[in-house]
């Protein structure tokens, strides 16, 4: 049994990379008070930036990452401009970026179609991959793994322990009393609006120059969607975020090893787990209101105009 | 420095105007976008919008693909009235072809004329419950409908997958993912000769007739809209914010199960993995586009028919991928939703230097 399980262990924290990075962006401009629902159309812009950037450059994901990042920032950029600038309803604008986001990366990507690339070696953190179980769960993972670690750490620091993150959550909790006593409300949310938008496009490039390195259509397959979800799922909590991008890392990959684990079901139910399992967890957290009540951030997606 | 203004009543001509700024804008931002692949602006807008009107079987092409665009539609903007965002009409869709081709599959080679029948309505309630499944966690649990009900398009989806490849795979199909071909009594009869336009075409119209009658004759339909922009204020005039929410979505579901229902017995003929070139997208910006207004959402779809057929012909006539479609949609509703803005803001005039 344990022969098995290392394999789905070590694949589950790689799945939960690009809903980690994704979700954590969210999650940032949440706070400000910003939903964009565009994460699944940023992170395919990402995805087909970095992967181009990736074939174009021959450094991989050291190129496709940033290449990503910037693409999916600059996706953000319309969104924020729209919803921010000009007051548009966040929702429609963001549905809008995901309709643009599939079709945009389409045209790009017809180019590239069948095309793959190296890839990234696993990264052995020496010493610590040598412990039994653990080893090779923990510490045999590609350096992206690790980054989307880390940026949970500085994204968990950064709200929880720093003058910024205060000033984050108070535009998103009053955006006027944050105006009033000067900070630029509008500047912040475009911030963090770009920094959900990078976010994604790390997670989307994650996907096409590292996780599965290879130019497939429409590749990000709803986790954008469920980035969203995951993010109502964790109350706004960056540990819950990671938690909850866990879980469906572990949904994600069952299909890919039920026969290991001598688990008998159709191909399509363990496909379509990931999906039926968002559902089940929004009704989970959603039918205690006020849980929901207290952790929602008051002004999350209020147009405000100075 | 704020550029813009609230008006002090939104403008309705600029609710009318705005799609047609927006068109504007993509064609001109289209043009540009053509120019840098090296192609004539002109020859491509010819290829997109002239050719595929230029014979009988362009118009009937036409038909064929705003009928399901403008039917899902006339049911999603009863919702977004409503604020209530079923975005996962293409579940709701599949759902309704796979009710509707079930009913085919189970009579094939009985020869009657219940047959065609009874298909739209299993399909009318395929789409219907899966519409009712995210009214049901939303009234019941609090669940927002934006997300369930995409997510439940994708199980769709693979339900879809599971039943082509399994239960529902035509025997003599050389394994390939797809049913039996439906025999003539589960099929719509072409109009003509040798084109694909039929008789689904009239489900569409008379919903856009039923809804147009809907929205600007009866009260329910005004309680609908109150009970989703002020819940509290629907509730203490004794409308009930639940029941927009079903039937919003019970609704917007049954039109997407019956456009499923008229793709797998019209052009489709069988049930297999590409029933809808996303219909069930592409009907939300249909939707918008016709300012969620019943006659506004008929001229939208055909406009937006007109851009898949459009699509076609520039991959044949001009070797451009298919998915300038998908890209043209994003950034039509991407104007849209911009030029929207100026209903409810102007520009704010400049401000006049102060003379001491």
């Amino acid at each position: 049994m344990l022969e098995h399980l290392i394999p789905v262990l070590a694949g589950t924290l790689a799945a939960a990379t690009p809903l980690i990075f994704a979700g954590l962006g969210e999650l940032v401009a949440e706070r400000t008070g910003v939903i964009n629902l565009g994460v699944e159309g940023m992170m395919l812009i990402g995805a087909v930036a970095g992967f181009a950037a990736a074939a174009h450059s021959g450094s991989g994901a050291l190129a496709g990452l940033p290449a990503g990042a910037i693409g999916g920032a600059m996706a953000a950029l319309i969104f924020a401009v729209l919803s921010l600038s000009m007051a548009a309803n966040q929702a429609a604008c963001g549905l809008a970026l995901t309709i643009f986001g599939i079709g945009l990366s389409a045209f790009i990507g017809q180019h590239y179609v069948s095309y793959s690339l190296p890839g990234l070696p696993p990264l052995d953190i020496p010493g610590l991959s040598e412990i039994p179980v653990l080893g090779p769960v923990l510490f045999h993972q590609d350096a992206v793994t690790y980054l989307g670690l880390l940026s949970f750490a500085g994204v968990w620091w950064v709200l929880k322990r720093t003058r910024l993150g205060l000033i984050l959550k108070a535009v998103g909790e009053a955006p006027d009393a944050a105006h009033a006593i000067g900070y630029p409300v509008i500047a912040i949310r475009y911030a963090a609006t770009l920094f959900g938008g990078a976010m994604a496009g790390i997670g989307g490039a994650y996907l096409s120059t590292v996780y599965t390195p290879l130019w497939v259509q429409n590749m990000v397959a709803g986790r954008g969607w469920i980035a969203v979800a995951l993010v109502v799922f964790a109350a706004w909590n960056p540990t819950r975020l990671l938690l909850g991008a866990w879980l469906f890392g572990g949904v994600t990959i069952l299909q890919f090893h039920a026969q290991g684990l001598g688990i008998a079901l159709p191909v399509q139910l363990l496909a379509a787990l990931p999906y039926l399992a968002t559902v089940v967890v929004l009704v989970l957290i959603s039918r205690d209101k006020r849980l929901l009540q207290l952790n929602l951030p008051a002004s999350l997606g209020k147009p405000w105009m100075p | 420095m704020p550029l813009l203004e609230a008006r002090p009543t939104p403008s309705t001509s600029m609710r009318l105007l705005a799609p047609l700024i927006a068109i504007g804008l993509t064609l001109a931002v289209g043009s540009l976008l053509f120019l840098s692949l090296g192609k004539s602006p002109v020859e491509a807008f010819g290829v997109f919008f002239i050719q595929p009107l230029s014979s009988g079987n362009g118009w009937s092409e036409l038909m064929v693909k705003a009928g399901p665009l403008i039917l899902i539609a006339q049911g999603l903007a009863i919702g977004f009235r409503a604020r209530i965002y079923n975005i996962g009409a293409e579940g709701q869709l599949i759902m309704g072809a796979l009710a509707g081709g079930g009913v085919a599959i189970a009579f094939d080679g009985v020869d009657a004329w219940w047959v065609l029948p009874l298909m739209v309505i299993a399909g009318a309630i395929g789409g219907a419950l899966w519409g009712a499944i995210p009214a049901l966690l939303r009234t019941r649990f609090n669940a927002q409908e934006t997300l369930t009900t995409l997510m439940l398009a994708y199980v769709a989806t693979f339900a879809l997958s599971y039943m082509v490849n399994g239960p529902w795979r035509d025997p003599e199909g050389m394994n390939f993912p797809q049913s039996i071909l439906f025999g003539d009594p589960a099929l719509f009869t072409p109009w003509f000769e040798g084109m694909r336009v039929n008789a689904s075409l009239l489900i569409a119209a008379f919903a856009s007739l039923a809804f147009w009658f809907f929205t600007s004759r009866s009260f329910l339909a005004y309680q609908l809209t109150v009970g989703g922009l002020a819940p509290a204020a629907a509730r203490y005039a004794g409308f009930s914010a639940d029941r927009t929410v079903w039937l919003s979505l019970v609704l917007s579901g049954l039109t997407a199960g019956l456009a499923g229902v008229g793709e797998v017995a019209g052009p489709v003929g069988q049930l297999n993995l590409n029933i809808s070139p996303g219909y069930g997208f592409a009907a939300i910006i249909v939707a918008y586009l016709g300012r969620l207004n019943a006659i506004g959402i008929v001229l939208a779809g055909l406009l937006m028919a007109l851009l898949y057929l459009g699509g076609e012909a520039a991959q044949v006539a001009l070797q451009l991928p298919a998915a300038i479609t998908g890209l043209f949609q994003g950034m039509l509703l991407f104007f849209l939703l911009g030029a929207d803005v100026f209903v409810d803001y102007r520009l704010k005039p400049r401000p006049k230097p102060a003379y001491a």
